[in-house]
């Protein structure tokens, strides 16, 4: 009994010191964006994706790099000025359905989808029924954007990276025999593969091996492995994210297998992954709009590493893209803070479809009326552990 | 009619069904009327039909779990199979039932059949194991469930409905829509779901397993629980009750898939997943085994929790899972014992009361 009773009030006692910390936290960050709130010249700005959770290094960057681009620009002054919040959805549809609920009773006039495709796919069908304008970081799924005319993405959708990395393979003739290895329970890889073996058959590349995997069975490659290597393939191609393929890269290195790796845009993050022995991923070539080595993207990895202790990935880079888009489009259209949802919706799709944006995964952006973003991709490979341009 | 009425309320199995019809009568009426006068948040509402489709999860589990006495970890597994069937159902009926309510109840007619006919072939097999080895078989097929339907394709169009496995071997004419494909999903679902078809899905629910548990079939399940060898002797049929609980536990599960899954324009196999059937189970066991009204507290209160903890931001889950324990720790200490005892002392007295006073009468 008397146990009982102690724990309950350990117990209550830690909830309300931990949900003190919270809350002195959140007040320590927002303290600036208040004042401004206050005067009523903020647009408010936020997005779902998965603060905790396997996927929880995605959620985080595009949160973190979306945070500096709108503390940048409130810094700077001006008559745009942002609140952003952010909320978490654990890469679940039902939690992102439930985030963005409580996003728009807080207020949200813009939003940043969600992070992860399909969360995204869940709240771009609500931001389409409330008249809600988003542009999504990097939920990269055709059916993101299909059928609403409000929801744009700041990255490639995943068919059109199936078809980039065949042209790139065929164009700079990096081999005659490939092999894929992809994860056929994520909406991601299925969707780059496809589109990449329809290509790579109009482009007259041999596709000598194709094997899969599941988020159960991403732990042993050697199946897959042995099964290119027997056949003779000189490229293994990766439509994955990058901690699978890191244990590739190691498996295929530790049985004396030696092919050339090629990734997509998944690939970015490889470099900074704890335990990775990364002189494993030389010579390795991935599919990026964004690269961290760039010199003209120096001022915004700078300020990520000191805000937050690592090298942005391409996610906090679309967020932060995200955000000065968003800035560039209010700008052009005249909208002022006082502005609702609905009306900044109609002006962000007329100006969306017109404007061309440069921004630091990609100059000259633009995009088309079915919200899908066309800019050009960089292939880079890993040389002395920095990306090179090819 | 009044005195009946009373001693009704205090028996066990009265008190039991006004407890549960009270609580989900009370709650719809409270939330149309925070709905009416503007007070509900957008989140809350969102919120109102997971609720639902997790309540009549957690009621058709206590029905395997509670009721029949086998620990089943595959729950989500039929959820899956009513998801995806409602879905194709839906689609397909689209032109033939035009209207939305007429159409989910159909949807939700074949996903809770087509669960129906998972939980007989998952339980014929399953349901000659015992204790711990049935729950770990049962985990398997929920598995083998949520594999089963991430290699499925299903299309239609002019044609009709295109059905492959594995990969997709068929093409869909002009103005043809894929249903299902595969890993990926279903995309882009008119979504059908209210609070009210929730709503109704739940008294049904109550309704049926209620009076399940209070028949003759009932008494017998229970009896299979609580003692195989004395069941067996006076004759019941312990396979066909066992059976029958099982099979009716999924079929409210499919039911309450398609719910679910109406609900949100996406839904991947992934979600239903062992986690989910934890989670189920953790309604169950929070809500007290066999507890009805428990039961559809406990999935609404923990459903509605971790949304409610956004308040406190990066130690949301954090706080949950002490939450948990806590209620566990309550769940299984001696003050809850205490508690429930007083509390039937009481019953009884009333009880004796009631008697007394007919007895004057």
């Amino acid at each position: 009994m008397k146990k009982t009773l102690s724990m309950l009030l350990a117990g209550t006692m830690l909830v309300t010191a931990l949900a003190g910390c919270g809350g002195n936290n959140d007040a320590a960050q927002s303290g600036g964006d208040n004042s401004a709130a206050a005067d009523g010249t903020v647009f408010k700005l936020g997005g779902t994706g998965p603060l905790t959770g396997a996927n929880a290094i995605y959620g985080n960057a595009a949160k973190n790099g979306a945070q500096i681009a709108v503390d940048e620009i409130n810094a700077a002054g001006g008559d745009i000025q942002f609140e952003l919040k952010y909320e978490d959805d654990e890469s679940d549809a039902e939690k992102a359905v439930s985030g963005y609920n409580s996003l728009k009773d807080w207020g949200m006039q813009l939003s940043l989808g969600s992070v992860t495709s399909k969360p995204c796919e869940a709240t771009a069908a609500k931001t389409f029924e409330d008249r809600v304008f988003a542009l999504t970081p990097s939920a990269s799924s055709t059916a993101t954007t299909e059928g609403k005319d409000n929801m744009f993405q700041m990255c490639f959708i995943d068919p059109a990276q199936g078809v980039l990395a065949a042209e790139s393979i065929s164009a700079h003739k990096l081999a005659t025999k490939i092999a894929i290895i992809w994860k056929n329970d994520d909406v991601y890889s299925t969707g780059i593969h496809d589109t990449f073996i329809k290509e790579a058959k109009a482009k007259g590349l041999e596709i000598v091996s194709d094997t899969t995997f599941t988020e159960a069975s991403a732990t042993d490659f050697n199946v897959q492995l042995n099964d290119a290597k027997s056949k003779g393939a000189d490229l293994v191609f990766l439509p994955i994210y990058y901690q699978p393929a890191s244990l590739i890269l190691t498996q295929a290195n530790a049985m004396g297998y030696a092919p050339k790796f090629f990734g997509v845009d998944g690939m970015d993050g490889i470099l900074t992954l704890e335990n990775f022995d990364t002189s494993l991923a030389e010579g390795l070539m991935l599919l990026t709009p964004f690269n961290a080595d760039d010199e003209k993207n120096k001022g915004f990895v700078e300020q990520y590493v000191e805000q937050f202790g690592e090298t942005p990935n391409q996610f906090a880079a679309d967020a932060y893209d995200c955000v000065y888009a968003y800035k560039q489009a209010l700008e052009a259209a005249g909208a002022t803070p006082d502005m609702s949802a609905e009306e900044l919706c109609g002006k962000m799709i007329e100006q969306f479809t017109s404007m061309t944006f440069d921004g630091l995964t990609g100059s000259g952006a633009t995009w088309g009326t079915n919200g899908q973003i066309s800019k050009d991709p960089i292939v880079v490979t890993i040389q002395n552990g920095v990306y090179v341009t090819m | 009619m009044l005195q009946k009425f009373k001693k009704y309320a205090v028996s066990r199995r009265g008190r039991d069904s006004l407890l549960c019809f009270g609580i989900v009568l009370i709650a719809y009426i409270a939330v149309q009327a925070a709905i009416a006068g503007g007070a509900l948040s957008s989140q809350m509402k969102g919120l109102l039909v997971p609720i639902c489709a997790y309540v009549v999860m957690a009621i058709s589990l206590n029905l395997t779990v509670g009721i029949l006495g086998e620990l089943s970890l595959g729950h989500a597994g039929f959820m899956s199979v009513g998801a995806f069937a409602g879905i194709v159902a839906t689609t397909a009926l689209a032109e033939t039932i035009p209207s939305a309510p007429l159409r989910l109840a159909a949807a939700m007619l074949v996903g809770g059949l087509c669960a129906a006919v998972a939980g007989v072939l998952v339980g014929v097999p399953v349901l000659r194991l015992k204790g711990d080895y049935l729950a770990i078989v049962t985990l398997a097929f929920g598995e083998i469930i949520k594999n089963i339907v991430n290699v499925i394709y299903i299309g239609m169009d002019g044609r009709g409905l295109h059905f492959s496995l594995v990969t997709q071997n068929f093409t869909l004419e002009e103005g043809g829509k894929m249903i299902i494909s595969g890993p990926i999903g279903v995309s882009g679902v008119k979504t059908l779901s209210t609070f009210t078809s929730g709503v109704v899905l739940i008294l049904i629910t109550v309704f049926f397993v209620l009076n399940l548990i209070n028949s003759r079939a009932g008494r017998a399940i229970m009896s299979v629980r609580d003692n195989k060898i004395a069941a067996d002797s006076i004759g019941i049929s312990v396979t066909r009750y066992k059976l029958l609980a099982f099979v009716i536990s999924a079929a409210f599960a499919g039911m309450a898939g398609t719910l679910y899954a109406m609900n949100f324009s996406t839904v991947t196999a992934a979600k239903f997943d062992f986690n989910t059937s934890i989670l189920i189970l953790v309604f169950v066991v929070l809500g007290g085994l066999g507890n009805i009204w428990g039961s559809i507290i406990a999935a609404a209160l923990l459903t509605l929790l971790p949304e409610l903890l956004r308040e406190v931001g990066d130690y949301r889950m954090l706080i949950y899972a002490i939450l948990l324990i806590g209620m566990m720790l309550f769940n299984n200490s001696k003050l809850k014992r205490r508690l429930m005892e007083q509390r039937s002392l009481k019953q009884m007295e009333k009880l004796e009361q009631a008697a007394d006073g007919k007895e004057g009468a």
